[in-house]
């Protein structure tokens, strides 16, 4: 791997480790409870680009999978929320 | 590694990555900042739409000149973000509209000449 492309990788995974604090501080200053859903999607999505730069590093396969494993059940526990928001339940 | 890689295939890399993370930050930037919920809830699709592509796409340019033969599978993460994050968006706005309703609160309905942000 060239120098530029691992200088370019670690500034990735700044600007990303960034932007999950940023959802993070939303996540904790609220104010309702749909702000805080909304906070949490940002973050599994940023932790998911986190894990594909990650595959870039290391040059392995298996973080691919970590990052499907991290869309899918993000995108179970976002829809799970709303559903409770929605309704006041989830399985009715 | 692979060392035989030519160097405008790790530059392409690179600039997907950077574009990639960029608008990953723009996007949860928005959400912080933006005043209300309505608002807010437009700017992670920055990081569900750009931020994807440039991450899966880099992903799938190193794969494929690692191998030497086309490697696409990381593009399945962006078909999978794309079918889930609308319907998640959907339903916590529907979930949102419905407790704003619930609490007597004025639902803001877009106009012709609203400036986002305002």
């Amino acid at each position: 791997m060239s120098s530029l492309l691992s200088w370019a990788l670690a500034f990735a995974l700044g600007l990303l480790a960034l932007g999950m604090l940023l959802a993070l501080a939303r996540m904790v200053i609220g104010p309702r409870a749909e702000d805080r859903v909304l906070a949490f999607d940002c973050l599994y999505l940023n932790t998911m680009l986190v894990i594909l730069a990650l595959g870039l590093i290391y040059r392995s396969s298996s973080y691919f999978e970590a990052a499907l494993l991290i869309a899918l059940f993000g995108f179970v526990g976002s829809a799970a929320m709303s559903k409770f928001l929605l309704r006041g339940e989830i399985i009715e | 590694m692979n060392e035989w890689a030519p160097l405008w295939v790790d530059a392409l890399t690179a600039v997907l990555v950077l574009v990639g993370a960029l608008a990953a930050l723009i996007g949860s930037f928005g959400v912080l900042r933006l005043k209300s919920f309505f608002q807010r809830i437009h700017a992670p699709t920055l990081g569900a739409t750009l931020g994807t592509w440039g991450f899966t796409l880099a992903t799938a340019v190193q794969a494929s000149f690692e191998r030497g033969q086309p490697y696409l599978h990381a593009l399945l993460i962006t078909v999978f973000i794309a079918l889930t994050a609308p319907v998640t968006t959907v339903m916590l706005m529907r979930a949102a509209v419905f407790r704003a309703r619930i609490r007597g609160e004025e639902i803001p309905v877009p106009g012709v000449g609203d400036s986002p942000g305002s």
